[in-house]
């Protein structure tokens, strides 16, 4: 069963801005998907129409095969949602937040106190639990929000960009209970700027871009497009120059670190003999992280110069 | 379908929004509940003890028993109001609102549990308000259904008033404008301080165009049994006002009206 399914979708906003030209997604349940886009993309406003806070221009959203805009109750019943703002009363306490939230959606209010318990140890905010919540850290009340979105225990859970501002230990820490409720068998929405959280978290990805999915396939086949690999070569002395090697792009980063760009065809055995002749010491090599970060930057500058020039051969 | 939404599920639900209104109320009780009752024990003082005993009597009794009923309207009226857009809007500005909208509770019940908690406020600070009064005055009830009827009918239409203030409201300026300038002159002008026989011939026709007029005449038949308007044209007025207002603010939620994009 597909835990989500947009078709054709659209929304223009009142001041005629068209944020959703059309969009069609399927998310399969149990999926961990990444929704990824630049700023303005129209990923908050997709989210917004899933989880009811926008209206739909047109098109349809359904959740667990209920439409979101003929049976908004029971769709609703089934989606947790982390927003990007936080968006709960900082004058209450997180306990009372957690449990009143269970409240909304029906659970007793024996079970919400045990969940909300529950919720608030793993994600380590037990302690804060009686404490007002505008004295909580940044980190800790993006962590409330995960606890509040998943005290009904809904079986789509939509994150927008959960680890936006927080530190890394705390990221990694969101991402272990991210992973494990998704192992759980709760389907996962993730949208993120951390092109490395999308592609160490999620299973499937959509790129969208200016209102439209431009992208929408498995991490593993997204990635196995990126025909060109970049490793990080650190060295022993530093260099002046970067050494040249045919069919490769070498670039000297700083004077110990050298990037070599190659296609995946290509064996790395040139450059060795070229680094062995120059008497160049390689201390340490790595491949260069976020390779998602590169395609995706590829998939959106190729759509927005194509959106350029359809607009120029429009107006010409 | 899920499973999970039921009539017990929405239950909950409602019952969790009066537990939070009812919280709040609490929470801030030096905001909510003591200042009706030294404003009124002002009032009770000043216009019933000092300006009163001066007047002798309106209405066929004592101007301070006369002036009770009144006051309790007059709390009641601005509390239901006050309690509605100050925690709705309140809502909506810090965005705490979404809480709701995202959640399978459908717009019925939403407005049921604000109005809900707006009442109760208004039923709080009435009683404290009953027994501010009963150092002051005799107090009796002549008719107690009435009363239980007028008085949470009364606090319903307020409520209602009040969340389509609150929905339409974009800054906190926009939830003091009609308290102030509408709310407290017809008030003020409906019949707590004075009995509408009083007013010479155009000035009672146009007393008579003002609902809080029947609102404060009818608590007072209940109270003291009596009144210059017709109890079943007051209670038709209130009627009409819950329905038409009900019907208006659950349009509004429907629609997200200032609370959806």
């Amino acid at each position: 069963m597909q835990a989500l399914e947009v078709r054709n979708l659209t929304k223009t906003y009142k001041n005629g801005v068209e944020a959703l030209k059309g969009i069609d997604l399927c998310v399969e349940q149990g999926d961990f998907f990444g929704l990824l886009g630049p700023n303005g993309a129209g990923k908050s406003t997709l989210i917004g129409i899933i989880a009811s806070l926008v209206n739909a221009s047109s098109g349809e959203t359904r959740v667990f095969g209920t439409s979101v805009q003929k049976n908004r109750s029971h769709a609703m019943a089934e989606i947790g949602l982390v927003p990007q703002e936080v968006n709960f009363n900082q004058f209450e306490r997180p306990f009372d937040i957690v449990v009143n939230q269970a409240g909304f959606y029906g659970v007793p209010r024996r079970v919400a106190r045990e969940r909300a318990e529950k919720y608030l140890k793993q994600l380590s905010l037990w302690d804060k639990a009686y404490k007002m919540s505008r004295t909580l850290s940044g980190g800790m009340k993006r962590r409330l929000l995960i606890a509040r979105a998943m005290v009904h225990e809904p079986r789509l859970l939509i994150l927008d960009e959960p680890t936006a501002g927080v530190d890394i230990e705390i990221r990694r820490s969101m991402w272990q209970f991210i992973e494990q409720i998704n192992n759980q068998g709760t389907t996962v929405i993730l949208t993120t700027h951390y092109l490395e959280e999308a592609e160490n978290l999620c299973r499937n990805i959509a790129i969208i871009d200016d209102g439209l999915i431009i992208e929408n396939t498995s991490v593993k086949e997204l990635l196995s497009k990126l025909d060109i690999e970049t490793f990080v070569l650190d060295l022993g002395a530093p260099l002046q120059q970067a050494p040249q090697v045919e069919g490769m792009e070498i670039e000297l980063r700083d004077p110990t670190t050298l990037l070599a760009s190659l296609p995946k065809s290509r064996n790395l055995n040139a450059l060795f003999r070229t680094l062995e002749n120059d008497r160049i010491e390689v201390k340490s090599m790595r491949n260069k992280a976020n390779r998602l970060e590169e395609l995706f930057l590829r998939l959106v500058d190729k759509h927005d110069e194509a959106a350029s020039a359809g607009v120029a051969e429009a107006g010409s | 379908m899920s499973e999970r939404v039921s009539a017990k599920s929405y239950w909950i639900g409602y019952q969790t929004i009066v537990i939070k209104e009812f919280t709040r109320i609490l929470r801030i009780w030096a905001q909510t509940l003591i200042p009706p009752a030294i404003t009124m024990s002002l009032y009770f003082v000043i216009f019933g003890q000092l300006i009163g005993r001066r007047i002798g009597e309106m209405g066929g009794m004592p101007y301070m028993d006369f002036i009770v009923p009144g006051l309790i309207m007059l709390t009641v009226i601005t509390n239901s109001y006050g309690n509605i857009t100050s925690s709705f809007f309140g809502a909506k500005f810090g965005k705490h609102i979404e809480e709701l909208l995202i959640s399978p509770l459908p717009p019925l019940l939403i407005l049921a549990g604000y109005v809900t908690g707006a009442v109760v406020r208004a039923l709080l600070v009435g009683v404290i308000v009953l027994i501010v009064a009963s150092f002051f005055s005799d107090l009796s009830i002549h008719n107690l259904p009435v009363t239980l009827a007028v008085v949470v009918l009364t606090a319903i239409v307020f409520a209602l008033a009040g969340f389509i203030n609150a929905t339409f409201a974009e800054k906190f300026d926009d939830i003091t404008i009609i308290p102030t300038f509408v709310l407290q002159p017809m008030t003020y002008l409906g019949g707590v301080f004075f009995s509408v026989e009083l007013l010479p011939g155009v000035w009672e026709k146009i007393a008579m165009a003002n609902p809080i007029l029947y609102m404060v005449n009818a608590f007072r038949y209940g109270m003291l049994g009596v009144t210059d308007v017709s109890l079943s044209i007051a209670f038709g007025i209130i009627l009409s006002f819950v329905i038409v207002l009900g019907a208006i603010c659950l349009t509004l939620l429907k629609r997200g009206t200032g609370l959806r994009t």
